[in-house]
């Protein structure tokens, strides 16, 4: 049982937390300090997924604000998208958006999410994801550090 | 009739009400032991009931093509729920539901419970849906036979099946505790709990992984009310069971059959600590186990139906006459 | 009714189906009918006999030497009244299923026939009516299965179920015969009265013959292989009729021979008696969660709780020669409550299943599916069998379970270590029994009624008329009165218990009122309660799903999520075979399936694989290991008798001559 004299060496070691910014998306149903997010990668290099996995691992600990990936988009409250919208990922991008009960939000991580990025013009490329869906917090950045990411999804959460 | 059995009426609506509103918090507590255990903040021990609330506000939506299993399901599995918070003694002992229900009616209640959500994970009619229901069909069958033996084993001191009979017989006669029969049937009784409840090491709670899923899986369809019905119902089953366990093994502080205000406050108190102890156990255990392969969980409830056969088996031959 | 058609070379066809149908409806409700008011007589004929003075009649005419004897008491009254009751059901509904399924002539003659013979077994007062009996219902049954003779399947069913029969027959004649002998009599009632003088040897032989025999009518293992073979071929009608009240006729057989007439016998009775009810219910139930065709799936369900209904019996007779007799009476009275839930759901469910099989012509599970739009009230009917058959509470066998288990777990145990050791196993028996049932019925009812279908057969059913509706009807409204309301059995089941002495008749069984109370135990239940509780219990949680009801934005109606893709198939659902998959791997020594994989390539190149074909078989592995043996050893045997037989004349006259000489000097 070292594993438990460890724990207690360890002890916390998540980022303390900064003041809440103010919130420029309401939290959706008015409910604050609840976000579910479906996590879409619409044709990402994984490099924003490394950092959203980042954000949400014991370091940044983004679930102390209310923030959640899950794993349908039934029990979500909006997608978070990634990577710019590719060909074969356009319909199935629409599809999950229509799977979110309403009321939900669309966060964008990264530059290719938001205006295409390094992939704006290439062969195999819909758009960004807000020339698909309708976007309601953009996340520029490539990638976008994991405080970045915490920042504005606490400006959803309202925590 | 008079006031004394009013009171007990009023333990029993009191359990019913402190379940519903425990549930979320426990969830939350469990979450935020794990949290800190593994050095981050966590969201707070209030945090369930946020998503519950949000939840409870968003699109009801159904599917296509499901039929009223699919819709009715979580209120079922909320309702056999509720029904088992009040036939248990989890604040006082005498529930006027007690004669209606021993503890094979509350075992029987579960199982009604698991098989409207099955059949809603297979009225969906996805690949995943019905995976899940496999599965939880599978657990289930094979967690019955430990379940069933751990009651007997339970109700030989006591004579008896009925909760209150049994509560009281452990309260009255303490030294039965240590009987090598309670200690087995403590494990099984842990174990059944275990997979029933859906943690780990036979199902993750928190998984992504629809190929992991059992529990997740079945419900990967329901959205706003109705899956805030299912996670409550979820919270509330792991309340009960815990509650059970904690008063059929360490029943002190409980009230009596016809308690005065006093004894139901000191109960309700009495029991959260209990529950919260027990809760806080499982949680820490939780972080140095990592989830069984699904073909090995069988293995496991062998073993525990093992121990519940070996409890039954030690409580007749080394039996302490007791009345 | 004749309209001038064009030159149409229909029309002359036409003019002979109107009356062709009229005369079709109308022998099936006369079918229907004469076998519903048989069942009503069997009824009524039943309950006088329990609750009235024992009845008594001899025709002494119909039979040359011996006469005719019906002697009815309590314990056939019970039996009768219970045929009669599954037979009312059964009529009604065949009078549309009949004309659904076009049956021919001699089918339905046989229906009531076969309901007449029913009702006579355990009327039967003496050895030869009784064997009688049996064979008139053995016959009408295989008749009966014949129905549909013109598919291969059922002839060979038909040749299992006629040569299994028989053999069952051979041992309950050989088992009576020799009861006869040694009873001093042919009547029952003086056997009965001579049963003290019977030898413990004597004894034995009959106990293992008839267990042999009855056994094997009711489904026992290792005599069962008929039963999988013989309902799912047999019309649905037929199929109830067998599953729900034939099946009786073994135990009925078991409790009036064994129990009651060579009355207590040595510990091991009891103990024989609950280890083949266990691995019956056990095996049965196993094989029904992994079987995909539905009418063999109730069928294996009919061995499990006959299974579950010899260990009832049973864990009585043990109880009761260990001097336990109130605990055997509760053991006796689950026993009876379980014969009558389980002729209650189980005639429900073949009779949901026929429906199914007449609007879809399907039995295959992994092809049916999206039944409950189409067709809604039997989708009801079915789950309502269903929550029967699970043991679940609000189901018609939840408290037959439920006094078997209090009767197991409250046996004395002090001093005795065989009960300490075979009450604890029987309690696990039990319990896996309810799992795995619990499992079966949930892949019935999920797979086959839920979700969408599977097949365009099964996308193109319609609901059944309604007579089959209400015959239905009736069969749901008796489960719901076992489910809610067993206390009105209660008076029925006190009179049969008093004419058992032997396993605990002369104790007062448990309480039947609208709380079960156990007689000298701490232990009581409310069926009822439970369900008015529960039902309170569920529109609570609904008024909570509703807190928050006027912040929610307008409910819709949206594509299943498919992971992205566009839809979903219909092939993309769980089948019953993949559902059951992690039974059946778990049990899998048990079980022992046949898969095959056979893999094609292309004719140019040996790495490229054109096709792969997957086949599995789950057969009944008791009949492999223990009947093809069997079988084997008779073949060798009767190959080796050939020789006595070269064809000469002569030889056989002598023969003739020699038997007839033996018989002669044997009964001078």
């Amino acid at each position: 049982m070292s594993w438990i004299a460890k724990i207690g060496r360890v002890g916390r070691i998540v980022e303390p937390a900064d003041d809440a910014p103010a919130t420029t998306v309401a939290p959706p149903t008015g409910v604050g300090g609840s976000l579910q997010l479906r996590h879409v990668d619409a044709g990402s290099c994984n490099g924003c997924e490394l950092e959203i996995a980042g954000a949400f691992c014991s370091v940044y600990d983004a679930e102390r604000f209310g923030a959640r990936i899950v794993a349908s988009p039934r029990h979500a409250d909006g997608l978070i998208a990634t990577g710019v919208v590719t060909r074969n990922m356009h319909q199935p991008l629409l599809n999950t958006l229509k799977a979110v009960p309403e009321p939900r939000v669309v966060i964008a991580v990264g530059d290719c999410a938001c205006n295409g990025g390094a992939f704006a013009r290439g062969y195999g490329v819909v758009g960004s994801v807000a020339d698909v869906i309708p976007v309601d917090v953009e996340i520029p950045g490539c990638p976008p550090t994991p405080a970045q990411i915490i920042a504005a999804l606490r400006t959803v959460t309202g925590r | 009739m008079s006031t004394t059995t009013g009171l007990a009426a009023l333990a029993t609506l009191l359990q019913v009400v402190a379940v519903v509103a425990a549930a979320p918090l426990l969830v939350g507590g469990m979450r935020q032991v794990r949290a800190r255990l593994e050095g981050r903040a966590g969201g707070g021990i209030g945090q369930p009931w946020r998503d519950l609330r949000k939840l409870l506000r968003k699109q009801q939506i159904t599917p296509a093509g499901t039929t009223v299993v699919f819709g009715f399901a979580p209120a079922v599995v909320a309702g056999t729920t509720l029904l088992i918070a009040a036939i248990l003694p989890l604040i006082a002992l005498g529930s006027p539901l007690d004669p209606a229900a021993d503890l094979f009616g509350v075992v029987g209640l579960l199982f009604l419970g698991t098989v409207a959500l099955t059949l809603a994970g297979l009225d969906t009619g996805t690949a995943f849906g019905g995976m899940g229901s496999s599965r939880e069909i599978t657990i289930a069958a094979l967690v019955e036979p430990t379940i069933v033996l751990a009651v007997f084993a339970l109700s030989i001191p006591g004579h008896s099946a009925n909760l209150a009979a049994i509560v009281s017989a452990t309260a009255d006669h303490p030294g039965q505790l240590v009987s090598p029969g309670s200690l087995l049937a403590f494990v099984a009784l842990a174990i059944v709990i275990i997979a029933e409840t859906g943690r780990l090491p036979v199902d993750n709670p928190s998984t992504h992984l629809e190929l992991t899923m059992i529990h997740e899986a079945m419900v990967l369809e329901y959205s706003g009310p109705k899956l805030a019905l299912v996670e409550w119902a979820s919270g509330m089953r792991l309340t009960v069971l815990l509650g059970l366990i904690a008063n059929l093994f360490l029943p002190w502080g409980i009230a009596g059959a016809d308690p005065s205000m006093l004894a139901i406050l000191i109960g309700l108190v009495a029991i959260s600590v209990k529950i919260a102890l027990l809760a806080g156990v499982l949680a820490t255990v939780e972080i140095f186990i990592a989830k069984l392969r699904y073909f090995r969980i069988p293995e496991l409830l062998a073993g525990s139906f093992l121990l519940a056969l070996l409890a039954v088996t030690a409580s007749y031959f080394f039996a302490t006459p007791t009345n | 009714m004749t309209t001038a058609l064009p030159d149409s070379p229909t029309v002359p066809a036409l003019d002979k189906a109107l009356p062709a149908a009229r005369r079709a409806h109308a022998q099936a409700v006369a079918s229907g009918s004469v076998t519903a008011a048989l069942g009503v007589l069997g009824v009524a004929l039943g309950l006088s006999a329990v609750f009235g003075a024992p009845r008594h009649l001899r025709i002494g005419w119909l039979l040359p030497l011996v006469g005719v004897i019906f002697d009815l008491g309590p314990l056939g009254g019970f039996f009768v009244a219970a045929t009669g009751a599954v037979s009312i059901a059964v009529g009604i509904y065949a009078v549309g299923y009949a004309q659904r399924e076009h049956w021919a002539r001699f089918p339905l003659v046989m229906l009531p026939l076969f309901v007449a013979a029913m009702l006579l077994v355990p009327a039967a007062g003496s050895v030869t009516t009784f064997l009688l009996a049996w064979e008139l219902m053995a016959a009408a049954s295989l008749v009966l299965v014949l129905s549909e003779h013109h598919r291969a399947q059922v002839r060979s069913a038909g040749a299992f179920y006629a040569v299994m029969t028989q053999l069952g027959f051979a041992a309950i004649l050989l088992a009576l015969v020799v009861l006869s002998a040694a009873g001093g009599g042919d009547a029952f009632a003086t056997i009965a009265a001579g049963s003290g003088g019977i030898s413990g040897g004597t004894r034995t032989a009959v106990l293992l013959l008839t267990l042999m025999g009855f056994g094997s009518k009711a489904g026992l293992l290792p005599l069962h292989a008929w039963l999988p073979r013989a309902h799912p071929e047999a019309p649905s009608p037929v199929s109830a009729l067998m599953s729900a009240a034939m099946v009786n006729m073994g135990i009925y057989g078991l409790i009036r021979i064994d129990l009651q007439i060579l009355g207590p016998g040595p510990h091991w009775w009891g103990l024989t008696l609950m280890v083949f009810g266990a691995l019956s219910a056990v095996f049965g139930v196993l094989q029904a969660s992994v079987a995909t065709d539905l009418k063999r799936l109730l069928a294996y369900s009919t061995t499990e709780n006959m299974g579950l209904v010899t260990l009832a019996l049973g864990a009585a007779t043990l109880l009761s020669s260990y001097g336990a007799r109130q605990v055997a009476a509760m053991a006796m009275t689950a026993a009876l409550l379980l014969i009558l839930a389980h002729a209650a759901f189980k005639t429900l469910a073949f009779l949901g299943a026929g429906s199914v099989l007449a609007a879809t012509g399907l039995r295959d599970l992994d092809k049916l599916g999206g039944l409950a739009r189409r067709m809604p009230g039997t989708t009801v009917m079915f789950g309502i069998a269903a929550l029967g058959a699970s043991g679940l509470p609000l189901g018609a066998g939840f408290v037959g379970e439920w006094l078997l288990l209090q009767s197991l777990i409250h046996s004395p145990h002090e001093n005795n270590t065989l009960l300490a050791l075979t009450m604890p196993l029987s309690v696990g028996a039990v319990a896996l029994t309810t799992g795995l049932g619990i499992a079966a019925m949930v892949k019935a009812f999920g797979v086959g009624f839920l979700a969408r279908p599977r097949s365009a057969a099964a996308q193109a059913a319609r609901e059944a008329p309604t007579s089959m509706m209400a015959g239905m009807a009736l069969a749901a409204a008796a489960c719901g009165v076992f489910a809610v309301a067993p206390a009105a059995l209660g008076p029925l089941l006190k009179q049969v218990l008093a004419a058992l002495p032997t396993v605990g008749g002369n104790e007062a069984g448990p309480a039947l009122g609208a709380y079960l109370r156990l007689p000298g135990i701490p232990g009581s239940m409310s069926p009822g309660l439970i369900a008015v509780a529960l039902v309170v219990a569920v529109l609570l949680a609904l008024g909570l799903g509703r807190w928050g009801l006027r912040h929610r934005p307008a409910a819709a109606v949206v594509p299943l999520w498919a992971c992205g893709a566009d839809s979903l198939s219909s092939k993309m659902q769980y089948t019953a075979t993949s559902f059951a998959e992690p039974l059946q791997r778990v049990f899998d020594n048990v079980l022992k399936p046949e898969t095959d994989v056979e893999v094609t390539h292309f004719a140019e190149s040996q790495y490229l694989v054109e096709k792969v074909t997957y086949r599995t078989l789950q057969a009944d592995p008791l009949e492999q290991r223990l009947y093809t043996p069997v079988v084997r050893a008779v073949t060798t045997w009767a190959q080796w008798v050939r020789r006595a037989h070269p064809g000469s004349v002569h030889l056989y006259l002598a023969y003739g001559a020699l038997g007839l000489l033996i018989v002669l000097v044997i009964s001078r």
